[in-house]
């Protein structure tokens, strides 16, 4: 892969306007694929999650699973959009082997949800109002792995095996119009975008939202123009950005390459780029066209989805709070600051911190443990702390167990990698562990006694309100005791002794 | 000749139900018959006589233990080869599927074995039903039994003849643009169309999607409505399956009385372009319905003239993306060209070797039909055609219960006749199209023979859903004519060789 040049980040803001475009592909987790009763899982052997209509034998015909044009519909109402009325399948014909009929059944100009809009906030408080062009229904195509190649592509490849189970899996392709004026913020834009969807989806419970696992994929479409043209300049669409670090990483680097290009007068190629995560670079996949001709004609195999008005409103009623409303609510509930807010929503752990506080912790320790040492942990490994294996009545119960005073913090954060590994939760941990703190004040009473032995001093200026000289007796009990004492209770009892 | 065999299906029913002939008896007799005429004639792809004749054992034990059996249990069918069987190979006609086992049964293919028909073979066609003829078989023609130097009618030339050369007493056809009717029509035998949606097309091996249709092929039309109403009847895996039941077709056909009945005469069908002799017996057919009671008017049609090109466009675009599926990854022929085996090569030498060169002529038509810059020339103008020929309809329904044409313009022509010149081999459906792009329901019946002593029909329409009333108006003109002739129209056929 030839290295690209790149433009300074400033400097290509201050010659060009960012122009991004998001396609972003919900896999939806009902329990059967798109068309046919196959069970819709991920994992599986290969080839096991098929039936005649997922793999396109000859004969086979598609039936539409309700279930999936309800998750849909839900989709679409909480991204503010249209629901069609009367809306058809079509057929995008081109041939590919992990396609099994050699067209995808999809929607092309009758989407099930169209013209919505979302407000999207970055992380330095901006919010942007993106507009959700349509939102549609088609079917995942299978998997395809490339044996024998150095690359893992398919050029090169001595051969390749095709997983059907994941054709037929029901996708929802949410799809902007051209986002404006996110400047700088493009890249951060793009994946706070995500980000929200991720959260809309997951707080509906239609899709298990795993960006790892390609439950969420999105397409990032990038263009340049100099300030004040109003043509928009040529878009690439890089592809294969699944993690929310990706998104913002491809969006930048993809404004760097084409301002370099543009700057030197070179013209931008309009292609597909695939990004790859380890080299923080996207590459030239194949020229795409407007004029790409997928010969779309309606699928004479279904009749038109026409969800009558009823059903559209009693899925209304169904829905959880939107998230713009949800964030304002939890907000006051918790009495987070604005920064701090901020925090929460960026690393998305709304959802774990609610449920935290549902279990009992504390807004302001919950935030504590998720943003702070669960996201470090997360970081080391590499990892979306959203994904970590861990779950709020956990946390809270960890919460609990500092605030009670049977461990301390740094215990805590001991027993939190226990956890993490499985060994139960963090009460188990402790006494499976023994890693209470001692509240023992006998042992503890012992050990001040041995401290204030070799400072004799310290009682007498703790009577004359000098509590800072507390400090040196605490670090040398903590210290004897290697870490295992409450250090509140320590002073505690300096201070009684003291006055008595 | 056995006369057994010569018996009508209803008649032969009888004698099942009432014990004088066994199912086992019966079904070894149509085998022997295909023994002896079947080299000639070539009706059959596929003979299973141990499947048949195990069917036939089990129906024959089970109705000795007193169970309660379906009226046609025991009476044995032959199967277009368009619709998939577990326990024969399905080719649709095609060297792309040459030896393919479906591991699923068409749901139609179902309810005969849940009926305890026992299924004899697999009957001819024209590669994947795109023909008039057969010819266009990739396993050679079957022969007209009138004249073995004479097509059959296609695309269901292998149905038609099976039935006319007492090979079997019902046959199970499917119909995108006449393929029922018009062999019906050049065998003197009975074939309808039903209501598109009124018999599932799951496991039919599709040509054009929304024409389509599967239907009987009988020697007389109680016969056709008894078969019917094994076939008929929603079916959730066909999304187009008509959710309502039609009714019995069977009672239909016994109510041999068209007094009051206002039948239209097509203008744009009838006269010009139709043989003398066809026409000839169209007047007499309706001069028989007049003396009986009915009310013959005359109904002006004038989208008709674009019925054919209508036709000729919508069908190879649909065709062109249902036979994408053909491409060697999961089933049928595969052929590796020399050099290296890309995915491309391989599938493109596949279709090349595995297609024959009317279905070629098809995906290539539909495939420029869809094409972007011509879909709205071609592809839109054809679906309007469609909604104006359906209103055309609609306008003479008014008029009318049910409509009439003769089934085509001229008698079974001879082999190769028309095979260098595909415009006048699509003439030959100029009657029959009409019916399919608007989804109505038709029966040809045959009214006598014509040009050459060969025999020639009527078909009769009906509006959506009002399948019922042609099996009357079919079986009361088949009875007027069989009381003029003193005997069957299957009787004045000439006896075939029997090889020995
Ligand atoms: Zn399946």
């Amino acid at each position: 892969m030839a290295k690209d040049e790149l433009m300074n980040y400033e400097k290509a803001l201050e010659q060009f306007e960012v122009v991004i475009g998001l396609e972003v592909h919900v896999e939806l987790n009902t329990n059967t694929k798109m068309f046919c009763g196959c069970r819709n899982e991920f994992g599986n052997e290969p080839n096991t999650n098929v039936c005649p209509i997922c793999i396109g034998l000859p004969g086979s015909l598609p039936a539409v699973n309700k279930k999936a044009v309800e998750s849909s519909i839900k989709i679409g109402l909480q991204l503010g959009c249209e629901i069609a009325p009367n809306g058809r399948f079509a057929r995008k014909n081109y041939f590919y082997p992990d396609l099994a009929k050699n067209f995808q059944t999809s929607q092309f100009d009758e989407p099930i949800a169209f013209e919505g809009a979302l407000d999207v906030e970055v992380p330095s408080g901006k919010v942007f109002t993106i507009q959700i062009e349509r939102a549609h229904m088609e079917e995942d195509a299978g998997k395809l792995t490339h044996v024998g190649g150095s690359t893992g592509r398919i050029q090169g490849a001595e051969y390749s095996l095709v997983d059907y189970n994941r054709a037929g899996v029901p996708l929802v392709e949410i799809v902007t119009k051209p986002v404006y004026g996110a400047g700088a913020e493009a890249p951060e834009l793009a994946a706070a975008y995500v980000r929200l969807i991720r959260e809309i989806v997951k707080s509906m419970n239609v899709s298990d939202a795993r960006m790892e696992r390609g439950n969420v994929r999105c397409d990032a479409n990038v263009s340049l123009r100099p300030h004040g043209q109003e043509k928009l300049g040529t878009r690439t669409e890089t592809k294969n950005v699944n993690s929310l670090r990706s998104i913002e990483r491809a969006v930048r680097y993809e404004i760097q390459r084409q301002a370099a290009l543009l700057a030197k007068g070179v013209a931008i190629t309009q292609e597909t780029r695939h990004w790859h995560e380890d080299k923080g670079a996207t590459s030239s996949g194949r020229p795409k066209s407007d004029a790409d001709d997928y010969r779309y004609f309606p699928e004479p195999d279904l009749v038109p989805v026409q969800p009558s008005k009823a059903w559209i409103e009693e899925i209304r009623a169904t829905l959880p709070e939107n998230p713009a409303d949800r964030r304002k609510r939890v907000q006051a509930e918790w009495g987070f600051a604005d920064l701090e807010f901020r925090d929460v929503v960026n690393a998305g752990l709304l959802d774990q911190i609610e449920e935290t506080v549902k279990a009992g912790a504390k807004p302001q320790a919950a935030r504590k443990w998720w943003t702070g040492e669960l996201a470090r942990i997360a970081n080391t490994q590499d990892q979306d702390v959203t994904d970590l294996e861990i779950s709020g009545a956990y946390v809270a119960e960890l919460a609990g167990l500092v605030e009670a005073g049977k461990i301390n913090d740094r215990l805590a954060r001991e027993v939190l990698t226990f956890v993490l590994a499985g060994e139960g939760s963090p009460a188990q941990v402790v006494a499976a562990r023994g890693l209470e703190v001692v509240s023992d004040d006998g042992a503890l009473i012992a050990a001040i006694e041995a401290a204030l032995a070799k400072q004799p001093d310290v009682l007498d200026a703790i009577r004359e309100g000098r509590m800072q000289a507390a400090g040196a007796v605490i670090g040398a009990v903590m210290q004897a005791m290697k870490g295992s004492a409450d250090a509140g209770r320590v002073r505690e009892l300096l201070i009684e002794m003291a006055n008595k | 000749m056995s006369d057994l065999i010569r018996k009508s299906a209803s008649e032969q029913a009888e004698l099942l139900r009432t014990g004088q002939v066994s199912s086992v008896e019966l079904t070894q007799a149509h085998l022997d018959r295909t023994a002896a005429v079947d080299g000639d004639v070539h009706s059959y792809l596929h003979v299973g006589p141990e499947a048949a004749l195990a069917a036939a054992a089990d129906i024959d034990r089970r109705r000795a233990a007193g169970e309660q059996l379906h009226q046609l249990a025991g009476l044995p069918i032959a199967v277009k080869d368009n619709l998939t069987t577990t326990d024969a190979p399905t080719t649709s006609g095609s060297k792309i599927l040459e030896g393919w086992v479906p591991p699923y049964d068409a749901t139609v293919v179902a309810k005969l074995r849940a009926a305890g028909m026992p299924i004899l073979g697999k009957t001819n066609l024209d590669e994947f039903a795109m023909g008039s003829s057969t010819e266009f078989s990739a396993y050679g023609p079957s022969k007209n039994p009138w004249d073995l130097g004479r097509i059959p009618g296609g695309s269901g030339g292998g149905s038609s003849s099976v039935v006319a050369s007492f090979q079997a007493p019902l046959a199970i056809g499917s119909d995108t643009g006449g393929s029922i009717r018009y062999p019906a029509f050049v065998t003197g035998t009975v074939g309808a169309k039903p209501t598109y949606g009124a018999v599932s097309r799951y496991g039919l091996i599709a040509l054009a999607s929304s024409l389509d249709q599967v239907g009987p092929v009988s020697r007389n039309v109680l016969d056709s409505a008894l078969l019917q109403d094994v076939i008929a009847g929603h079916d959730p895996h066909d999304s187009t399956s008509l959710p309502e039941s039609l009714g019995s077709m069977a009672e239909a056909a016994k109510k041999l009385d068209v007094k009051g009945m206002r039948i239209g005469v097509i203008k744009q069908l009838n006269g010009e372009g139709f043989a003398a002799g066809v026409s000839a017996r169209f007047n007499e057919s309706l001069q028989l319905l007049q003396q009986a009671g009915a009310e013959i008017v005359e109904v002006d049609c004038p989208s008709f003239e674009y019925a054919i090109a209508a036709y000729y466009l919508i069908l190879p675009a649909e065709a062109s993306s249902n036979l994408a599926k053909f491409d060697s990854v999961r089933f049928g022929l595969r052929v590796t060209p020399e050099g290296t085996p890309t995915i491309e090569r391989v599938m493109a030498a596949t279709r090349e070797a595995g297609f024959g060169p009317e279905v070629k002529r098809r995906i290539i038509l539909g495939t420029y039909a869809l094409s972007s810059g011509y879909y709205d020339a071609y592809y839109g103008s054809a679906q309007k055609v469609r909604t104006l020929i359906q209103r055309d309809f609609d306008a003479a329904f008014a008029k009318a219960d049910v409509l009439v044409s003769p089934t085509a313009p001229s008698v079974a022509f001879k082999f190769g006749e028309k095979l260098d010149d595909p415009l006048a081999m699509y003439l030959n459906d100029i009657a029959t199209i009409p019916a399919n792009l608007a989804g109505i329901p038709g029966i040809a019946v045959p009214n006598g023979l014509a040009e050459e002593n060969m025999p020639s029909g009527i078909q009769f329409l009906a509006p959506a859903r009002e399948d019922a009333r042609l099996y009357q108006v079919g079986a009361t003109l088949e009875k007027l004519h069989e009381d003029v002739w003193g005997k069957r129209m299957i009787d004045f056929a000439p006896e075939l060789q029997e090889a020995r």
